[in-house]
């Protein structure tokens, strides 16, 4: 009895071993490689990029020590992320576009998903390809559209923070419909038509039935459009006014036309946490407020839902 | 329960505020390329009414389109650039979307999140990641050489000079368009193997199929629509790319459609001729999206019957 409970692991381990080289079937070495070779190779290069940000020389490449000055130096031979004007400047721009590009597009975008939702009439289908639209259509294109658009005719929007504003906001409505729309399928029609059958009114029935089903989306919705404005590059590019109005990418960009130096992976690095933070943000809200329904409809499901 | 007139109400600022900054500006375009060009200022005057367009500029683009010019070269190396890009992005990002969608039990969650990270992490930043990586003495130059790759990749004429990499590198280009657009590619075609049943896979296992044409009889057709979407979804943004290979490289030898309507927008005096070539640019990527639409289409069709 003791010798077969002695001897069962190595069988045990003979035997899995044979019936993973017999069995076709199973899973498959050379896809586990390439799968971490992938990811490692999609995370190494940014991880570099962190670390050359603390790098205590000019250079990109040659790691010469440690230090915090390319973020906190207020010594003016060094272009720090916290103190140079340029990158200072271009952090607060780019939140500013991004915060301002949230309070406008997640409302109209809710409204918009609403409406999309249950009119059923002349127009209807029309909107609803227009909607779908900017999910396709090239940087390059909305760029260069826009960009005509207040140089030849709508000439009383200045270039700078209020063009790339509503350039921002056109390109970002979509989503919030896109998750918002995919939330009200989920969610139906039979809670709204309980309550009113239980006596309240229409607005009631938004307001208080709706509105709390709809929130989880609506958070998802602002994190994701927040995310989106902040690594906008093109739009801001094509519609900035100059130094005043540069954002984040568009520092990146231009430093990197010239030379950069670790403080330009250092705003990156800034960017990067910010993304990161409002998206882990809107998951875990979004989590939070659906706890315990079923698994349709869940955070995964709406981003990945994305189209994108 | 609510009155009819809510929910139109509820789309029309949205719906006004696409048709004024989404569709108008599409308009623009068009009137610009088909306007006239004012003789003394230079500058393009948009031609607002279809009636009074001009085909001059428009035929003038088309003409520069043509082989032996500028234009046509630029073209095709974007075609070039784009199609090796796409099948790098198939070669790599299909084994792992395949991966993680059958394989992949315990992992799962964690390799998703590593899959989604790279949406989050601008794409600026990532392409900024390769010029420390390949900048003189960098990580990424030092293995290349220490590996010997860097010397494979000389001698196949690949790479034209091993020590620079960053500069005029058609190769350079290429990796930094497929590190950037290949997340992109991999999360539709990941959803679409995700769906297919697993009893499909058994079904063609218990008729006697081999693994390999299981793949191929069961698993390709089944995911063909998320590959048709992922390809779609990177070669619209790759086709007006202007700044990766900008980045990367920044010499006339690398330059891409978006480089030349950039050229025209911010460096040239021809706005006229920049608007025109974005007309044809979204005129040829609208034959690409109906293609996209019209399989997709015919896809689930199929699925349905």
């Amino acid at each position: 009895m003791s010798q077969t409970v002695a001897h069962a692991p190595a069988v045990g381990y003979v035997q899995r071993l044979r019936g993973r080289l017999g069995n076709r079937w199973g899973k498959p070495r050379f896809l586990v490689l390439v799968t971490w070779g992938y990811i490692v190779w999609s995370i190494v290069p940014v991880l570099v990029a962190i670390q050359f940000s603390f790098n205590d020389s000019r250079s990109l490449s040659v790691w010469h020590g440690f230090t915090l000055k390319w973020y906190t130096s207020t010594d003016p031979s060094i272009d720090s992320v916290f103190h140079s004007a340029d990158l200072h400047g271009a952090l607060e721009q780019s939140l500013k576009l991004a915060g301002l590009d949230v309070l406008i597009a997640t409302p109209i975008g809710v409204f918009l998903a609403l409406g999309l939702a249950r009119w059923r009439g002349r127009g209807s289908g029309a909107s609803n390809f227009l909607m779908l639209f900017p999910l396709v259509t090239p940087e390059i294109v909305a760029g260069v559209s826009l960009l005509i658009l207040f140089s030849r005719l709508l000439r009383f929007v200045p270039f700078g923070t209020v063009a790339q504003l509503l350039g921002h906001v056109t390109f970002s409505i979509s989503y919030v419909v896109v998750i918002v729309r995919g939330r009200l399928f989920s969610i139906g029609p039979s809670y709204e038509e309980a309550a009113a059958d239980l006596g309240a009114a229409p607005a009631a029935a938004l307001y208080r039935v709706l509105l709390p089903l709809l929130l989880p989306a609506i958070v998802a919705s602002a994190a994701i459009v927040f995310a989106i404005s902040i690594d906008d590059f093109v739009i801001s590019q094509w519609l900035s006014s100059g130094a005043n109005s540069t954002t984040v990418p568009v520092a990146i960009y231009a430093a990197t036309r010239a030379t950069p130096e670790p403080s330009t992976d250092g705003i990156a690095t800034v960017i990067m946490l910010i993304t990161l933070l409002s998206v882990i943000a809107g998951v875990l809200v979004y989590r939070i407020f659906t706890r315990g329904e079923s698994g349709r409809g869940s955070a995964v499901d709406d981003i990945a839902g994305l189209g994108i | 329960m609510y009155p009819r007139w809510l929910w139109p109400l509820s789309a029309l600022p949205g719906v006004v505020w696409l048709l004024i900054l989404f569709l108008l500006p599409l308009y623009a375009v068009l009137a610009l390329a088909f306007g006239t060009v004012d003789p003394i200022l230079l500058s393009g005057v948009p031609a607002w009414n279809p009636l009074d367009w001009n085909p001059g500029w428009m035929s003038h683009v088309l003409d520069l389109l043509v082989p032996g010019n500028i234009l046509w070269d630029v073209f095709l190396r974007t075609c070039r650039y784009v199609v090796i890009s796409l099948v790098g992005c198939i070669l790599i990002g299909y084994p792992v979307a395949y991966y993680v969608a059958r394989h992949a039990s315990r992992t799962k969650s964690l390799l998703l999140i590593l899959l989604v990270l790279p949406f989050w992490i601008s794409y600026l930043m990532r392409m900024l990641a390769w010029i420390n990586l390949l900048s003189p003495g960098g990580y990424g130059l030092r293995f290349l050489s220490d590996t010997g790759i860097s010397s494979v990749l000389h001698h196949l004429g690949i790479i034209s000079d091993p020590s620079n990499y960053l500069s005029g590198q058609s190769f350079t280009v290429i990796l930094a368009l497929i590190y950037g657009y290949i997340p992109f590619f991999i999360l539709p075609l990941y959803a679409s193997l995700d769906r297919i049943d697993q009893s499909h896979l058994e079904a063609a296992r218990d008729l006697g199929a081999s693994p390999f044409r299981a793949f191929l009889h069961v698993t390709l057709p089944l995911s063909k629509t998320g590959l048709l979407g992922g390809a779609v979804l990177i070669t619209l943004p790759m086709f007006g790319d202007y700044y990766t290979p900008n980045i990367v490289s920044g010499a006339p030898s690398t330059t891409m459609i978006g480089n030349q309507i950039d050229l025209y927008f911010h460096g040239g005096p021809q706005p006229t001729i920049g608007a025109a070539i974005t007309v044809l640019l979204a005129g040829f990527l609208m034959i690409l999206m109906l293609y996209y639409m019209r399989t997709v289409h015919r896809a689930s069709r199929e699925l349905a019957a």
